[in-house]
Formats: C-alpha cells, sequence, structure tokens
C-alpha cells in the first residue's frame, strides 16, 4: 500500500481553483517533488495533505489518502492524530513559523506530548535528542533559546526536528530552503538526505526550484495552473521532457556550469513589439544612433555584433571605463555598533559590459550597489566620476511592488527623469519647443515602454494592474528614460518566477548590447550572475573575495569561498547533484558557520 | 510570484490607497459594510442638525437661551410644570429645570458645539502633528532626536488634566468654544505625530522614493508626490479615532464646568446637574447622555469602517508598524538583500511595535 | 537577555529627564501667562502688599531660567517662605505655597493622594480583568453568536464617557435599587470592608470604559496572532485550538495590552478626575478642579506636575514590562 494516495483532487477558493485535478501516489520512503512555478498549486497540495484546509471555506474535492488515513472522511481528532504523528511538515518559512514567545525546546516537546503520553520532563528530553540529532550544537543550551536568538539554518533544523520528533512515515517540505543562502540551503538539503537514508521516512518536497528537486527526490511531478502537467523519474522528465511547458521551464532555469552563450533570448516569444515609429530611437550613447529595436535583437546574430560603438565581447581591448570605484567603505550604526557593510571595495565598470555581483544575504551587495548609484554616501573612497546622485548611473530595483509608487500611473513614473531634467533636450538631441514638449514627453514614453514589451498605452494605467515581471520591465523603462549610461540592477529577477526572469535577464542583456550600456548586475543566484556577466565580483562580508573574468571565476574558483558557493548549487543533473553533495560532505572537516 | 498572482492580489498589497482607483475602491470597501454605512447615516444626521440647528429652532419657535420662569414651578425648587418635563407643541422636548430654556433648542445648539469643537480640534491635532512627524522623519538625526523626545513629553501629558488647567489660566475674555478645541488640539497631537513618522520612515524606505531621487527631483517634490499621499490612509484613519474621542473630551470638560461655559449650551454642561433632577425630569439627563452615546457610538463604527476599508492590512499595520522594522532593515547587514530567491514573500511578521493610541476609541 | 541593565538604565534617565522636560513646559506654560501672575496666584481679595510679597517669593523680577531654577530648587531641596512676619520651610518636593488656601501644595495634595490611588488602581485590576477576559472570550466564540453580543456590548462601552456611565450606575444601584449607599470616601487603614464597598461604584464607572478598549485590543491582537504562521504551524502537528488560543494566540496579546495599560493610564487619570467630581470622592482630581475654580495657581501647577509625575512613571514600568514581554523587542 502507498503511503500517500492522492485521487482527482481540487481544491477551491472563492472563484479560483488552486488545484485541479490532480492525482498521484507516493510509495513508502520514496520521495516526490512537486515542482512549479507561483500560482501554480503545489503549496495548497501539500497542505491538503494534511487537510488543513478544513475550516478555512475552501472546497476540497477528490481523495486523499496518507498513511493510511482518509483525510477528507477523518474526525477532527483522527485527522489530529495523523498530523505531527504519522505525517509532518516543515514549512517555508522557520522564523515566523516558530512561535517568537516560546522556547525552540518547549514548543518541540509540547508537539510532542501532543501525540505521546509522557511527561513535561520525558518531552524536554526527546526535543534536546531530535535538536541534537539535527545538528544543533550544545542542544541541551540552545533548546532554551527562542527562534530569534537562531540563525536562518538553525531555525530550519529546528523545525525538521519537531516534523521529526515523532518518528513520522512521512515528510512534507514547503520550500524548506527558500528563504535561505544558497550554502545553508545545501546543507539543509544535506541533512533531509541523510535523514531520510537513516529513518526510511517518505518525503513530498514541494518546491519552486528544478534544481532543488533534482538532487532531493526520486520522482518529480510538474504542476501549472493547478493540473499535473508532467509526471516521472527525475532522470526522465528532465533528461527528455515530454511536455512543451516542461521544456520551456527547464529552458528557462540559468545553469551556473554553463559558460554564457551569445544571446540570451527565451525561445517562446514575448510580445516584444519592436518600435516601429520613425522616431529617433531609444537612448542616445555617444555613437552612431542604433536603428529600430528589432534589428539588433534578432536572434542568432552574432554576439556583439551591433552593438554601436565598437565591439565588446568577452576578451577584447579595454572599453572605457564608465564607473570606477575606489576604496569604498560603507559603516552603519553608531559606536558600539558600528560595522562596515562594504569595506574597501574597488571596482570598474567599462562601456557596453556587464559586471556580476554576486554574495550571500549580508555581503554588503545591495549597500554596494546603492553606492554606485548615489543613493548611500560612501564612508570612505571614492566614485569616479562625480559624487551624490548621478542622472547618468540609474537602478533596477528588486521588489516589484515598492518600487514604483501605487498612486500614480507608469506613464508618470517613467517620464519622471525626463521631466526632472526640465526640457528633455538631451533624448532628442534638438532644442526644446515649449508648447509640444507634454506631447514629446508622452511620446517618449510610449516609445521606452514599448521597448521594454509593453504598450504604449500602457502609460496611464496603474503599477497595480501589472504583473511582477511587467513591473520590472516599467521599472527598466523608467531607468532608461534618464538615458544613462550604468544601470545598477540590484536583483532585479529574485522576486520573479522562473521563466519570467529568464525573459528579464534577456531584455536586460538585450537592452545593454543595442544600447552599449553598462551593467552592474547584484544578485544572490550564482547561476543568474553567469548567464549575463563578463566580469564578476564575489563578495562576503562587505570584501571582494574574488574579481575576475566570468569563466575564470567560475571555472577554476581561486578563493575557497568562492568553491563553497558554486559547490552549493543545485544541479539540474540527478547525478551531477549526486557529485557535489559527496563533494560537501567530502569537505565538511570544517564546521560551516550557520 | 507569478504574475497573475501578483496581477490579482496586488489591490491589497498597496500600501494604502488614493489614486485614481484607489478613492472608488475605498468606497466600494466602506460601502460593503452594513454597519459603518448605517453609523456614516447617523453622522450626516448629526451634523445636518447641528448645521440646520437655526432653522429647526425657528421652526419650533424657541432658542436656546431665553429664561422661561413661568414654565417650572420655583416653589419645588424648579421643577417644570406639567407632565413629561414640559414636553408639548410649545417646547417639544420639554424645559430645563430651574432657568426653564428649551431643551431640544439647546440639545440641536449642543450638537453645534459638540461637533464643531471636535472638528476644530482634530484639525489642530492633525496640522500640528503631521508636521512634527513628517519633519522628524525626514529632518537630520538630531532634529529628529529633538523632536521625537519633545512628542514623547507631549504624549505622557494627561490630556483631561492638562486641559482642565491650562482652562483655567486663560482670560475668560477669550470665546469658550474656540477655547477648548485649541487646548485639546495643542496638547493631544503626540500619537499623531508618532504614527505620521513611523509612515513617513516606512515610505522614505520604499524604492520608489529612491528612483524618484535619482530621477533628479529636488526633496520638496519628492516629499509631495511620492511621500504625502501615503500618509493619507493613516491619517484619515486617525482622525477618525480623534474625533470621537475629542467629543468625549469636550462633554467631560463641559462637565466640569471648565468647558464650554453657560449660557452657550453644551452636552456635557446640561449633565452637570442632571442627577438631581433624574427623578422630576429625567429626559434632562436622558437627552443629553443619550445624544452623546450616539454621536461617539456612531463616529467610532464610522471609524472601525473606514480604517477597514483603507486598507484591511494596513489597519492592523498602523499598530503593529513597519517603521521600526524598515529602520532596522535598512540600518542592518547589507541593506535590503533578499532573503532569498523565487517566491519569498516579502512580509514578514516584524517586530511588533508598541501600539500607539490608535486602538483607543474615545474613553476618558 | 543581554543589555537588560542597560536598557533598564537609559530608560531610568529617559524617564527622568521626561519628568524635567514636563516641569519646564509647565512652568512655563503657566508662570507665563498674560496678566499679572502673582494677583493670580495670590488670589482676587489680596492686597497690593501682599501681591508684592508674592510677586517676590516668585522672584517675578528675575529672568525666566533663574525663576524656574528656584521653583526646582524648592522641589529638590526645599524651600523657606515668608508670610508676612512668620517664615515658614516648604520641605524637600516642595510644589510652593498655596496663597489662598493658606497651606502648603505638597501637604495639600498629600492628604488627598490615597483616595486617588485607591481609586486608579483599583479600578486598574477590575479593567485588566474585565476587559483581557472579554477579549479573550470573544476571540474564542469568534463567528458566533455570543462573539456578536460581547462585540456590541464592548462598542456601546467604549462609545460612553465615563461620567455618564458613573452617572447612570449611581442613579439606577444608588438611588433606584438602593444596593449602594452613595460613596463615601472611607481610609483603607481604617476599615477595609467599608473601603472597597464604597468604591466599588467608582471603580466600576471608571473600570467599564477602559475594559472596553482593553477587549477591542485583546480581541484584535489574538485575532491577529491567530493569523500567523505559527499557528498554522501547530495546527499542522495536531496541537488542538484550546492550546492554541490560550497558550499561543493568548501570549501574542501580552505585550499590546501591556502598552495599552501604559496609556491607559494617562486617560484614566482624567477619567478618575471625573468620578472623583461625580461621586464626591476627596482625592487629587477633586482638589484640582477645586483649584481650576477659583484659580489657584500653586496648586493646580502641583496637581498637574504629580499626576504627570505618576503618569511618566507608570509609563516607564509598561515600558520594561514591554520589553520582557515581548523579546522580540530589539532593546533601544
Amino acid at each position: 500500500m502507498s503511503l500517500v494516495e492522492v485521487r482527482d483532487l481540487s481544491v477551491g477558493f472563492g472563484g479560483l481553483r488552486a488545484v485541479d485535478g490532480l492525482s498521484f501516489s507516493l510509495a513508502k520512503g520514496a520521495a516526490l517533488a512537486l515542482v512549479g512555478e507561483s500560482g501554480s498549486g503545489k503549496s495548497t497540495v501539500a497542505s491538503a495533505l494534511l487537510g488543513l484546509h478544513r475550516g478555512t471555506g475552501a472546497r476540497v474535492g477528490g481523495s486523499v489518502e496518507v498513511a493510511g488515513v482518509d483525510v477528507q472522511r477523518a474526525s477532527d481528532d483522527e485527522l489530529r492524530r495523523l498530523r505531527g504523528a504519522r505525517a509532518a511538515m516543515v514549512f517555508q518559512d522557520p522564523l515566523s513559523s516558530l512561535d517568537p514567545y516560546y522556547a525552540i525546546g518547549d514548543q518541540i516537546a509540547e508537539v510532542y506530548r501532543v501525540h505521546n503520553r509522557v511527561s513535561r520532563r520525558a518531552a524536554r528530553a526527546r526535543a534536546v535528542g531530535v535538536l541534537d540529532r539535527v545538528g544543533i550544537q550544545d542542544a541541551g543550551r540552545r533548546s532554551r533559546s527562542r527562534p530569534h536568538e537562531f540563525s536562518g539554518g538553525m531555525r530550519q533544523r529546528a523545525l525538521i526536528a519537531m516534523a521529526l520528533a515523532c518518528e513520522p512515515d512521512l515528510l512534507i517540505a514547503d520550500e524548506p530552503t527558500t528563504a535561505l543562502d544558497v550554502t545553508v540551503q545545501a546543507q539543509i538539503l544535506d541533512l533531509l538526505h541523510v535523514l531520510r537514508e537513516e529513518t526510511g521516512t517518505g518525503l513530498l518536497l514541494v518546491t519552486h526550484d528544478v534544481g532543488v528537486a533534482a538532487g532531493n527526490a526520486d520522482e518529480i511531478l510538474v504542476m501549472r495552473h493547478g493540473r499535473m502537467v508532467e509526471q516521472g523519474p527525475v532522470a526522465d522528465v528532465l533528461g527528455g521532457p515530454a511536455q512543451p511547458y516542461t521544456r520551456q521551464l527547464l529552458g528557462a532555469v540559468p545553469r551556473v556550469d554553463v559558460p554564457r552563450t551569445g544571446d540570451l533570448r527565451v525561445d517562446a516569444p514575448r510580445g516584444v513589439t519592436p518600435g516601429v515609429d520613425s522616431g529617433p530611437a531609444p537612448g542616445s550613447a555617444p555613437g552612431p544612433a542604433p536603428g529600430p529595436a528589432g534589428g539588433a535583437t534578432s536572434a542568432g546574430s552574432v554576439p556583439g555584433g551591433s552593438v554601436p560603438g565598437g565591439s565588446v565581447s568577452r576578451g577584447s581591448v579595454p572599453a572605457d571605463v564608465v564607473l570606477e570605484a575606489v576604496g569604498l567603505r560603507r559603516e552603519f550604526g553608531r559606536g558600539k555598533h558600528a560595522f562596515a557593510a562594504v569595506d574597501d571595495v574597488s571596482l570598474t565598470v567599462r562601456r557596453g559590459e556587464t559586471l556580476g555581483i554576486v554574495g550571500e544575504s549580508g555581503s554588503g551587495k545591495t549597500t554596494l550597489g546603492r553606492m554606485l548609484v548615489g543613493l548611500l554616501e560612501p564612508t570612505a573612497g571614492r566614485i569616479l566620476p562625480g559624487g551624490g546622485v548621478r542622472p547618468d548611473v540609474q537602478m533596477v530595483f528588486q521588489d516589484p511592488v515598492s518600487s514604483l509608487n501605487p498612486r500614480r500611473t507608469v506613464g508618470e513614473s517613467v517620464a519622471d527623469p525626463l521631466r526632472a531634467r526640465g526640457t528633455g533636450t538631451r533624448p532628442f538631441g534638438r532644442s526644446p519647443e515649449r508648447t509640444g514638449e507634454e506631447a514629446r514627453i508622452r511620446g517618449r514614453v510610449r516609445e521606452l515602454l514599448e521597448r521594454v514589451g509593453l504598450e504604449g498605452a500602457h502609460y496611464d494605467r496603474y503599477p497595480h494592474e501589472f504583473s511582477g515581471g511587467q513591473r520590472q520591465r516599467v521599472g527598466i523603462a523608467r531607468a532608461l528614460a534618464a538615458d544613462p549610461r550604468v544601470i545598477v540592477c540590484d536583483e532585479p529577477v529574485s522576486a520573479l518566477d522562473v521563466t519570467t526572469q529568464a525573459q528579464v535577464v534577456a531584455l536586460l542583456d538585450e537592452l545593454r548590447r543595442e544600447l552599449g550600456l553598462a551593467l552592474v548586475f547584484v544578485a544572490h543566484d550564482l547561476a543568474v550572475v553567469r548567464q549575463v556577466s563578463d566580469h564578476v565580483a564575489v563578495m562576503r562580508r562587505g570584501r571582494i573575495v574574488e574579481y575576475g573574468p566570468t569563466d575564470e571565476v567560475y571555472g577554476a574558483p581561486q578563493d575557497p569561498y568562492t568553491r563553497q558557493l558554486l559547490a552549493a548549487v543545485p544541479a539540474l543533473d540527478p547525478a551531477v547533484a549526486a557529485a557535489r553533495r559527496a563533494t560537501r560532505r567530502a569537505a565538511r572537516r570544517e564546521p560551516a558557520a550557520m | 510570484m507569478s504574475d497573475v498572482l501578483i496581477a490579482s492580489r496586488a489591490p491589497g498589497a498597496d500600501l494604502s490607497v488614493p489614486g485614481a482607483s484607489g478613492a472608488r475602491q475605498f468606497w466600494r470597501r466602506l460601502r460593503a459594510q452594513r454597519a459603518a454605512l448605517v453609523a456614516a447615516g447617523a453622522v450626516a444626521a448629526l451634523v445636518l442638525v447641528a448645521l440646520a440647528a437655526p432653522l429647526l429652532t425657528a421652526v419650533e419657535g424657541q432658542d436656546p437661551t431665553t429664561y422661561h420662569p413661568d414654565l417650572v414651578d420655583s416653589a419645588r425648587g424648579g421643577v417644570p410644570v406639567g407632565p413629561f418635563g414640559g414636553a408639548g407643541g410649545e417646547h417639544w422636548l420639554g424645559v430645563e429645570p430651574q432657568t426653564g430654556r428649551d431643551l431640544f433648542a439647546r440639545l440641536v445648539y449642543g450638537a453645534r458645539v459638540s461637533l464643531g469643537v471636535a472638528l476644530a480640534a482634530t484639525v489642530v491635532q492633525i496640522v500640528i502633528g503631521v508636521a512634527v512627524g513628517v519633519a522628524a522623519a525626514l529632518g537630520t538625526h538630531w532634529a529628529d532626536q529633538l523632536l521625537s523626545r519633545f512628542t514623547d513629553v507631549i504624549v505622557a501629558m494627561p490630556l483631561m488634566i492638562m486641559s482642565l488647567a491650562l482652562l483655567a489660566i486663560v482670560p475668560s475674555s477669550f470665546p469658550r468654544p474656540v477655547l477648548v478645541a485649541l487646548v485639546i488640539g495643542l496638547i493631544a497631537w503626540g500619537n499623531i505625530a508618532k504614527i505620521v513618522r513611523a509612515q513617513t520612515l516606512t515610505l522614505k524606505g520604499l524604492d520608489h522614493v529612491a528612483a524618484a531621487r535619482l530621477s533628479g527631483w529636488g526633496g520638496w517634490r519628492i516629499a509631495r508626490r511620492e511621500l504625502l499621499p501615503g500618509l493619507a490612509a493613516p491619517v484619515i484613519t486617525y482622525a477618525a479615532i480623534l474625533v470621537p474621542q475629542n467629543i468625549t473630551v469636550e462633554a467631560a470638560l463641559s462637565f466640569l464646568g471648565v468647558g464650554v461655559k453657560p449660557p452657550t449650551p453644551s452636552w456635557g454642561q446640561m449633565l452637570t446637574a442632571a442627577d438631581v433632577w433624574y427623578q422630576a425630569a429625567p429626559q434632562y439627563l436622558l437627552l443629553p447622555a443619550g445624544a452623546l452615546f450616539v454621536t461617539v457610538l456612531a463616529l467610532t463604527v464610522l471609524g472601525d469602517g473606514v480604517r477597514t476599508a483603507l486598507d484591511p492590512r494596513a489597519a492592523s499595520r498602523l499598530r503593529v508598524g513597519t517603521g521600526r522594522r524598515r529602520e532596522a532593515a535598512s540600518e542592518g547587514s547589507g541593506g535590503t538583500d533578499p532573503e532569498g530567491p523565487g517566491g519569498a514573500e516579502p512580509e514578514g511578521p516584524g517586530g511588533a511595535e508598541r501600539p500607539g493610541g490608535a486602538e483607543r476609541g474615545g474613553a476618558v | 537577555m543581554n543589555g537588560f541593565p542597560g536598557f533598564a538604565l537609559r530608560r531610568t534617565v529617559g524617564t527622568l529627564a521626561t519628568l524635567l522636560a514636563i516641569s519646564v513646559v509647565v512652568y512655563v506654560v503657566f508662570y507665563v501667562t498674560p496678566g499679572n501672575v502673582a494677583q493670580i496666584t495670590c488670589g482676587p481679595r489680596c492686597s497690593p502688599v501682599q501681591v508684592q510679597q508674592v510677586a517676590d517669593q516668585l522672584r517675578l523680577d528675575d529672568p525666566l531660567y533663574t525663576r524656574y531654577w528656584h521653583f526646582l530648587q524648592g522641589l529638590v531641596i526645599g524651600q523657606d517662605y515668608s508670610t508676612g512676619a512668620s517664615v515658614q520651610h516648604c520641605p524637600a518636593p516642595c510644589l510652593g505655597l498655596s496663597y489662598q488656601s493658606d497651606q502648603q501644595v505638597t501637604e495639600l495634595i498629600l492628604a488627598k493622594l490615597p483616595v486617588s490611588l485607591s481609586l486608579v488602581s483599583g479600578a486598574m485590576v477590575m479593567w485588566l480583568i474585565l476587559g483581557v477576559g472579554t477579549g479573550v472570550l470573544s476571540a474564542w466564540r469568534r463567528g458566533r453568536l455570543s462573539e456578536r453580543v460581547l462585540t456590541g456590548i464592548t462598542l456601546a462601552g467604549v462609545a460612553t464617557p465615563v461620567f455618564v456611565i458613573g452617572l447612570v450606575l449611581m442613579i439606577v444601584i444608588c438611588g433606584e435599587l438602593e444596593l449602594l449607599p452613595f460613596p463615601q470616601y472611607v481610609n483603607l487603614t481604617d476599615d477595609p470592608e467599608q473601603w472597597a464597598w464604597n468604591l466599588l461604584l467608582p471603580w466600576l464607572s471608571l473600570a467599564l470604559v477602559e475594559a472596553a478598549a482593553f477587549a477591542r485590543l485583546t480581541r484584535a491582537s489574538m485575532l491577529e496572532t491567530l493569523a500567523e504562521d505559527h499557528i498554522r504551524t501547530f495546527r499542522a502537528y495536531g496541537v488542538g485550538e484550546r492550546s492554541v488560543i490560550g497558550r499561543h494566540a493568548l501570549r501574542g496579546a501580552f505585550a499590546p495590552v501591556i502598552a495599552l495599560n501604559a496609556n491607559t493610564v494617562g486617560s484614566a487619570v482624567g477619567g478618575a478626575v471625573l468620578t472623583e467630581t461625580l461621586f464626591g470622592l476627596p482625592g487629587v482630581g477633586r482638589e484640582l478642579v477645586h483649584a481650576v475654580d477659583v484659580v489657584d495657581l500653586p496648586v493646580v501647577v502641583g496637581t498637574v506636575l504629580v499626576i504627570g509625575f505618576f503618569v511618566v512613571i507608570a509609563n516607564a514600568v509598561a515600558d520594561v514590562l514591554y520589553a520582557v514581554a515581548d523579546r522580540r523587542v530589539v532593546l533601544t
């Protein structure tokens, strides 16, 4: 008998069908990964397995059987006995998933006592035991800490300990590593792997990350819009996807082990309408104005072939420097609490080139980006040319929600740099006629919107009418409106789904080549950075630990931290994933700081 | 976060309302609440009565200040003559004990004083509160320290006690209702300043403000375009809490005999002597007390409705202020480094901050 | 809990600074009024000679900061007053002299303080029990009829001013039903039973309004906590609803309730003034109302400072409790 048996499951909230006719089963001790982009309903399935929709007003249809319990028909008490004891869930955000007011050991003990008639003291001892098991050092003492005193990785370990407390037959892990840095993610996934080897627990892994699924499950089920797209053994599905959507999904996943190709255009055609009107082309980098957008972006064109102002392909003569930072340092806090978020960073950005800055959270990469555009004053060091807010250095922000003023139309937001400049002379290259100025600004904004793949008619729409990817496009249009020489992109795609992510990355790269822009691409995702960068700087604790041409850094990393980072990246190929896991296990002599 | 998901839930995710679609949404959400709608009707009726007070009393043929010694029985200490406290066609609701002044006229003119003073005081509170809060949030470190400490001092001063004391020393030549409104307004702006400061700090940290700076706009224009509209929602919400509170304070001060003084009628003042007369003329107690109750209740319910309509989530955020969290995030390590990839929700549970007076109704 | 002593120290210093600031504001507001301060202070029946005496004692000819310094000295080390021929000493927390009643303000207030403290502290116990209890109950019964009834009652409570509740209670309970006598203050030390019995009604009037605010807050915070992720965790681990609400949701409401209590003490002293006046209790509040009536400036300033002192202390205590209650708060 299988551990999980789901037949024709459907879950609806109000008018929305989150899950629609899904069936699958999971054998004892097996591992299945549910993979899908956000909105695919994968987390809803996870909740349905434990009957968490009961009493929430959601409509659940079909049948769900977990460890011999019919979740749909079970009484509340039967369901309570299932939850935690037979099937335990590990949630996404470990900080908010634990009660902030109680000690971690007490919370685990509470759960244990719900399912086992034991004394408080015995439950507490059990809690310390499982905490020790998941690799929390000095578990007895740490079990008295509250969640906020733990680091992110330790919190996730504590949650896993809670799940293990009652020795369940099934672990449901809902995006267990999404909130974690890549090295910590690798540690947590390795922990789950070891635990499964030792206990023979079944695993249902819910994730948006195909790489995570590849390395940690036997079977994979791809979901989209609440339906199953494709299911099968990991190697089969990833090796030879049968469905177009799976192919598209896999195609969009950036690979950390594949060198950058000349063109990042995504196979699926986007609604990118080339600017067809005869007006001046967007931007006006020195040199001949490029033709209409379509010309420069055709697939398969020679890398850098149509870049105005000369070639910028890797290995060519250094192009002119557009931005240079020397000895940058930035401190936060006062007195005793002062610390340097960025410490002695020097870098050079050249025209038409992309500099990738990669690092985990707390590495100072965002602070560095903000200093480069002048939003933050450096404590020491200088940025050439000039200081303060520089209109020729623009920024694309991370959060597509907060980066646009919800009360102004997107057109107005994009027009800001044009209006702020007063006359808008530079983009047009001719003297302003005051009467036609407003019309010209609107026209220019329309051009920009069309250039980034939106419609000119979107001028009067409000941000909430757009999707995340579209908002990022608006953000890019706004940055272009200032006619910059450099655009600093601060995690421009980290809030986006992988297919959207690929489209936005392709757009940025396209604009770089077409307009001769320099890009500074700040991200935590090593694979994305590899796809776009000519040079890459690896940051850790405010310093650059490694800097060089992208292929050199990725191909032959010199710094141990860089090597550690690269080894932690989930691989799409299960064989590679296993190999990397072995490498990590071997390298675990030095206890990693978690 | 998928495109579909963002598009479908973005309206709720917006920090707050105004903007072309925002106002419409506000009305839609407000209309959806039946209690708030009824309360809005009651408030509208009260405002109408207050505005039309001269008209209404003219219809009745009375005015609030004329004595009618013939209508009270001076032998029995001034009890109104006739059944129901002298109520009838002449005097719709009867007359006041001792003086014989028309109760209906005093009641509707009392509404004028009550609402007028409360609204004026609220305006003063908001003007000062917004000015101080914005200045503290946008000013230099020391300006912020100074203003915030001063705000703390103001918040620490008990409103009733200070206004009582202040009203004692101001020369009596000053028009009393104006004075009461000013005193309340000048003392009780602390909480609104705190809320405005926190909200401004939150907004200041948002990326669209940074983007506006990169556009090359000056500070004033950014403040006006990007910051001030974002303050509308919390300010309106808090104003809706302040109005009933101010009504209660005015009534309490007048009840103690230091607020609005006779002959100007006020509900609180009418209640001063009501306990003596409750047996002989119960409506003398019940009418002003009932008027106060209905007014404060309607305004409170309306305030709750406005809060829910402006933004269901901001309503709780008002108390769980994101201000401190934002500060911590931007001053803390690597700025706003992301927590992680993919669908990571940017909203955490946030460090709970001490709630301001936002949850308080008009308790005095 | 790291840095707690430091936090407590900073809070203490901050509290002292706030007290000092309040004394400055109060002094400036009341002694720099338009009109003849000496005349106002002394009272309307004073002769010009007496007025001149008062002006000398208040050092009205000196610059403002000297006068304030003098006033502050009185507060900290006491000072001497000469009334005509005799000199009387006003010991340490000297709030000045009431020329109208010829009494030292400190003594005057100290005599009334037990009444007000009895009133407010008793009422506080009541409003906390009533308010939090009602809040928990309505969060527990959410979505049912009993919750709607409770919500309606608390809403009515929030909307009723203290003096209206007090009036109605007094008329109904003492006047009509004659369940209780009209309150007369009895010293706690004289007869504890009579003390409590007589204060029952004032406590209730003062507590009901505040309790309504607490019920609303408790309910709101519990519902907010119930919507948080960690509640989902415990439900997903089979923890029962009783424990989820009684242990986890209630814990989340702790900190907001403490914070509101500090706020409430401030507004409750206002309510105490009304309650004392209404029930004729000889407390500080009634003294203030009287002093305001006859414009006895030193007494007004003295009572405002004393009440402000208690409110600020209550706030500081709440701050420390809050930090203990909400371990997530960054101590600053």
